[in-house]
């Protein structure tokens, strides 16, 4: 999807934020609807069918993640939610209600750039590749293999499933209480302790500095994200 | 209160003068009652204490007197020598002050407060010295007996008969910020002195067996300690005149009235009064107790004239002598007492002679400077007859009486048959031998009593003729007229001696009960604390029980305080809201509902009740008017804790409005001129960036970034203390991987830490632990932020961490090669707006404050400390747990 005809819609009620997103996001070549309220969004979401929403969560008219929820009651469109610092709880409830990644006020143009970059990749299930690589990492999905530099790295299956969870929304935060509800069931939500040791053990044995890991980075507070570059 | 917001300009002066104040030094006075008790000692053990907390002290000048307990406290102290002075042919040691103020410590030793300098000293006194040394901004701890005030100097005279030569101006004592008593029983007192360990210098020797006797040193104590409590009262009243209430006298004037149980005493007390409104004077109402006891018309008379003297707003001392005259101008002293208003006596001139002289001529003789008033009593008033006074022999207990009478004739009976062996004059001495000893037993009534018995029996009985009560013979006249006088005189001595001692022990108790009450209140550190401990005294002290009702001070109920020892019935509780409605003793031994079984008094401050102390004793028994007086002076130190307790809030209060002001104004102040900066840079950059050629627009964008950063910093840093303020944080606790924990922290401030050798030290087994992850993150970016922006560029930064698994604490430690902290600095720089001085790079000081709130929020504990080899290490502490299992597969 080449980015000429993509069209990302702007929800923040603050016109400086906004004229800086069109600023950026025209100068990677997007197209940019601005919305200056909650409703407006919504409106705007329905009736053009944009194919990326940037989120305030700070929206005078409703909260951010009532759009969310009203969005995701008919629309699966990647959703990047704007939030402002020290707010873990919402980054993570914007997540849960299902953003497809968050941003923190203040940031970079590039950050911004890159995260609509892996929101936007987000390719129809049926054509998920069944190989993704990244650095010297190799994963076939469809085979459960993992390779190394070619080698083959043996994962048990907890392991694996949480490397798969990552690979799948790879570019993108997976938080904690998804990850311990998929692989452990929803009694475990609290049980964090369970991704951090097996965490340790993927890096261990794909990362090449396992303490400053490269590809599994941590989201402080929020889950994991893996980094393909 | 609330209508009474403090001005911010008076505010900001009051803060200014504090500030001023705090400047100065801080001197603080080990005070005793006599030589002996032990000043130097405390000084020296206190200086310890503040020599092991790292304050830079020297010793100025300190007497041991070659005693080694004090010699050892020495040890280690570092001391300034002393200047060596020729003094016609006599070598003198003094302090070298020139020295001291070169060397400027912050605190500094000076024995004997009021010690005369040689000649050749810069001040003639030491208390000069001292002066300078304050104006110097060193604080001085010093020692000071209680002889050495000049006001009290003359009562110390008259109590010891020693002539003080060095003495300290009163005024100088408003220099004083704290006086810690030193206090010693009489007792232990006179075992140190046999023990040898108490030095008199010469001229105190000769005065020295003198001025340790038991009785003196009871009133040195007794000097002592009011002193103490007087200047307490007298720093709260400070406090008061800056505060709405201003009842500061007007003169230096002070009156004080004889009070006796006479109604004629009534008048003298309103005459008083009216003349002490005259003079803007204070007064003081006196009742003397004397060995004769009084009828119970009589005290419930003098209870009345003390009332009344206390609701005219004097204050009431009830003391005990033997003499009333000399007991008057002692409490004059003890008081700064100026007049004295006695009554004139309208007793028949030889009965005045009888007792040893006329009382007012007696006073006028003693009085010295202060100014007698002798105010004529109006006839009219009803007056109790004259022989009331001579009737106590019918008034003591008949027991004494019938002691008295049972002895004589088992004597007379015996003497009967040892008569025909031994002649009837020595029947003489059995009977003084019997006078004497029942003097060792009864009052001096029945003493007097037994002497005129004995003599008219052997008279009777022995001397021939026999039964008659003539006498034939001359010389058997001598014999019975100088038994007569020596067998009465001798009585009636040992029983004023006895009396005498009785009183001294009395007054002793109530020193001892009084100073045990002052001690157990100033050493409690709470209100409640206190209350338990003045009541449990009072328990102990008066065989009662003990109860107290406080007003919160909204005109509500009164409430029990949990301290007391038994509840009070409804009945009870009536009476306790009349003596605080009308601000009055009521209950038993009292006019006011005499029946009930409590002795109920108000607790009065300014015209209020604060409260009511109750006391209860079984029915049998007694509280004496010196106990129930004694209880008054235990309610009005309660009053007066109670009501510091409350000045000390409404201080506090504003003291923080205070600091609130200063705080806003700092933070105005930093807040500005921290956003200003950035924010010039920043509106400075972009304007030259669209002119700029390509390598200076690079340039700027870095200035730019930078600028903003700054800015995202700063209002971080304020959220952040915002939030810690408003209690709104509340750590989310979930499981940490510190690996992770220090990669966002560090990747969050690459650039701040790019000008520094960057190492890290993480065992790879570092077990999970327990923590905010997010407050973590920014706590372990503000170390290193921290250590980057205070140091030199450079010099490296070591970030460690670990875990004690015996103390179940895991840490991390950032460690930098700065400049390092002064010791003092370290714990205050956890106050918010703290810098510490090497602080280049601005910022408000917020860093370590937000660091500590984080830490404490999470249960963990952050402690700066010294870099061994220079610099600072910061180590942060967190609870340590091991995590749960983890499901095998």
């Amino acid at each position: 999807m080449s980015p000429a005809k993509t069209t990302i819609l702007v929800i923040d009620d603050e016109v400086q934020i906004r004229r800086l997103l069109r600023i950026t996001l025209e100068a990677a070549s997007y197209t940019v609807i601005e919305a200056d309220s909650g409703r407006l969004g919504l409106d705007e979401a329905a009736g053009r069918q944009p194919d990326a929403v940037v989120l305030d969560v700070g929206l005078p008219d409703m909260s951010g993640l009532d759009v969310l929820r009203q969005l995701r009651e008919w629309s699966k469109v990647p959703v990047l939610v704007l939030t402002v610092l020290a707010s873990e709880d919402e980054k993570v409830a914007a997540l849960d209600t299902g953003a497809d990644d968050y941003l923190t006020k203040p940031f970079g143009a590039a950050e911004l750039a890159a995260r609509l970059r892996a929101i936007l990749r987000r390719a129809p299930e049926e054509n998920e590749p069944s190989v993704v690589a990244f650095g010297e990492i190799e994963i076939d999905l469809a085979a459960r293999l993992v390779r190394r530099a070619g080698a083959e790295v043996r994962l048990t299956a907890k392991e694996y499933a949480m490397l798969r969870l990552l690979v799948i929304h790879r570019g993108k935060v997976v938080t904690h209480r998804q990850m311990l509800r998929e692989l452990w069931g929803p009694k475990a939500e609290e049980n964090t302790h369970y991704l951090r040791v097996h965490m340790t053990h993927i890096r261990q044995k794909l990362e090449a500095e396992p303490h400053r890991p490269r590809h599994l980075r941590t989201e402080s507070g929020i889950g994991y994200r893996l980094v393909e570059d | 209160m609330a209508d009474q917001r403090p001005d911010p300009d008076a505010l900001l002066a009051s803060v200014k003068r504090e500030e001023r104040r705090a400047q100065r030094g801080k001197l603080k006075v080990f005070f005793g009652m006599c030589p002996g008790v032990g000043k130097t000692f405390s000084m020296l053990r206190a200086a310890q204490q503040e020599m092991r907390e790292g304050v830079d002290l020297v010793v100025g000048v300190v007497e041991t007197h070659g005693r080694a307990e004090t010699e050892a406290l020495l040890d280690g102290l570092p001391v300034v020598p002393r200047k060596e002075l020729v003094y016609k042919t006599i070598r003198l040691l003094e302090m070298d002050l020139e020295a001291i103020l070169v060397r400027k410590p912050k605190l500094v030793l000076v024995d004997e407060f009021a010690h005369t300098n040689a000649e050749g000293c810069r001040h003639p006194k030491r208390y000069q010295d001292v002066v300078e040394l304050l104006d110097a901004g060193i604080d001085v701890y010093t020692t000071l007996n209680v002889q050495h005030i000049e006001s009290r100097a003359d009562a110390v005279r008259q109590i010891t008969g020693a002539v003080v030569h060095e003495t300290v101006p009163d005024s100088v004592f408003e220099l004083v910020d704290q006086i810690e008593l030193v206090d010693l029983t009489p007792e232990a007192l006179r075992e140190r002195l046999s023990e040898g360990k108490v030095y008199m210098d010469g001229r105190a020797q000769a005065a020295s067996e003198n001025f340790f006797k038991d009785t003196h040193l009871t009133a040195l104590r007794e000097l002592a300690l009011r002193f103490v409590a007087e200047r307490v009262d007298k720093r709260l009243r400070e406090l008061r005149s800056t505060g709405t209430l201003n009842t500061v006298w007007r003169s230096g004037e002070r009156l004080l009235v004889a009070v006796g149980p006479s109604p004629s005493s009534t008048q003298l007390v309103r005459w008083t009064r009216r003349m002490a409104a005259s003079q803007g004077a204070s007064w003081i109402a006196v009742s003397v107790e004397t060995a004769t006891p009084l009828v119970p018309e009589e005290q419930r008379r003098l209870e009345q004239n003390l009332s009344l003297a206390r609701e005219l707003g004097a204050e009431v001392v009830v003391t005990h002598d033997t003499d009333v005259s000399e007991a008057l101008v002692r409490v004059a002293h003890q008081n700064n007492a100026t007049q004295i208003v006695v009554g004139k006596s309208l007793r028949p001139r030889w009965l005045d002679a009888l007792r040893g002289g006329n009382f007012v001529d007696r006073l006028l003789r003693i009085a010295g400077s202060i100014d007698i008033y002798v105010v004529p009593q109006e006839r009219a008033a009803e007056r109790p007859p004259t022989w009331i006074q001579w009737r106590p022999a019918t008034l003591s207990p008949a027991r004494e009486y019938a002691e008295v009478f049972v002895v004589i004739a088992a004597i007379a009976a015996a003497s009967w048959f040892i008569v025909p062996h031994s002649g009837y004059l020595s029947v003489g001495l059995f009977f003084l031998l019997a006078v004497t000893m029942l003097s060792l037993r009864v009052g001096p009534g029945p003493v007097f009593v037994a002497g005129v018995v004995s003599a008219l029996t052997w008279d009777l009985l022995f001397i021939p003729p026999l039964f008659t009560l003539y006498i034939a013979k001359f010389e058997d006249w001598l014999m019975f007229g100088s038994y007569f006088v020596v067998a009465v005189i001798s009585g009636q001595l040992t029983a004023r001696v006895r009396a005498q001692e009785r009183n001294e022990r009395m007054r002793e108790d109530r020193a001892t009960a009084l100073f045990h009450l002052t001690q157990a209140l100033s050493a409690s550190k709470t209100l409640d604390e206190a209350v338990f401990a003045a009541l449990r005294q009072a328990d102990a002290h008066f065989g009662a029980q003990t109860a107290l009702l406080m007003s919160d001070g909204n005109g509500s109920e009164l409430q029990p305080h949990f301290a007391g020892s038994f509840t009070l019935n409804p009945k009870e509780r009536a009476v306790a809201e009349w003596a605080m409605r009308n601000r009055k003793k009521a209950g038993r031994f009292t006019d006011t509902l005499p029946s009930s079984e409590g002795f109920h008094v108000p607790l009065v401050r300014d015209d209020t009740a604060i409260g009511v102390l109750i006391l209860k004793v079984p029915p049998g028994d007694r509280l004496t008017l010196s106990q129930r007086d004694l209880a008054e002076s235990f309610a009005a130190q309660l009053a007066q804790m109670l009501e510091r307790e409350q000045l000390r809030a409404a201080g506090e209060r504003e003291k923080l409005l205070a600091e609130s002001e200063k705080l806003h104004r700092t933070l105005l102040d930093g807040v500005s001129h921290e956003l200003k900066t950035p924010l010039a840079v920043l509106s400075a950059a972009v304007e030259n960036l669209a002119t700029a050629n390509a390598a200076t627009q690079a340039s700027l964008a870095h200035e730019i970034r930078t600028a903003s950063r700054r800015l995202n910093r700063l209002v971080n840093n304020l959220l952040d203390q915002t939030r810690l303020e408003s209690g709104a944080l509340r750590p989310k606790l979930d499981w940490c991987d510190g690996h992770d924990l220090v990669n966002a922290a560090v990747d969050g401030i690459t650039e701040a830490l790019s000008g520094h050798p960057f190492e890290t030290a993480i065992p790879k087994d570092l077990p999970l632990f327990r923590a905010d992850t997010a407050l973590m993150e920014q706590v372990i970016a503000n170390l290193l932020l921290n250590a980057a922006l205070h140091t030199p560029p450079g010099t490296p930064i070591f970030l460690a961490a670990g875990v004690e698994t015996a103390k179940s604490r895991i840490y991390f430690t950032v460690a930098d090669r700065g400049p390092g902290l002064p010791p003092a600095m370290r714990e205050r720089l956890f106050q918010k707006f703290q810098r510490g001085d090497a602080a280049r790079a601005g910022g408000l000081g917020l860093g370590l404050s937000i660091i500590r709130g984080f830490v404490t929020a999470q249960g963990g504990d952050v402690v700066a400390g010294e870099n061994p080899g220079g610099g600072v290490v910061m180590t942060v502490y967190l609870p340590y747990v091991a995590h749960g299992d983890v499901p095998v597969e």
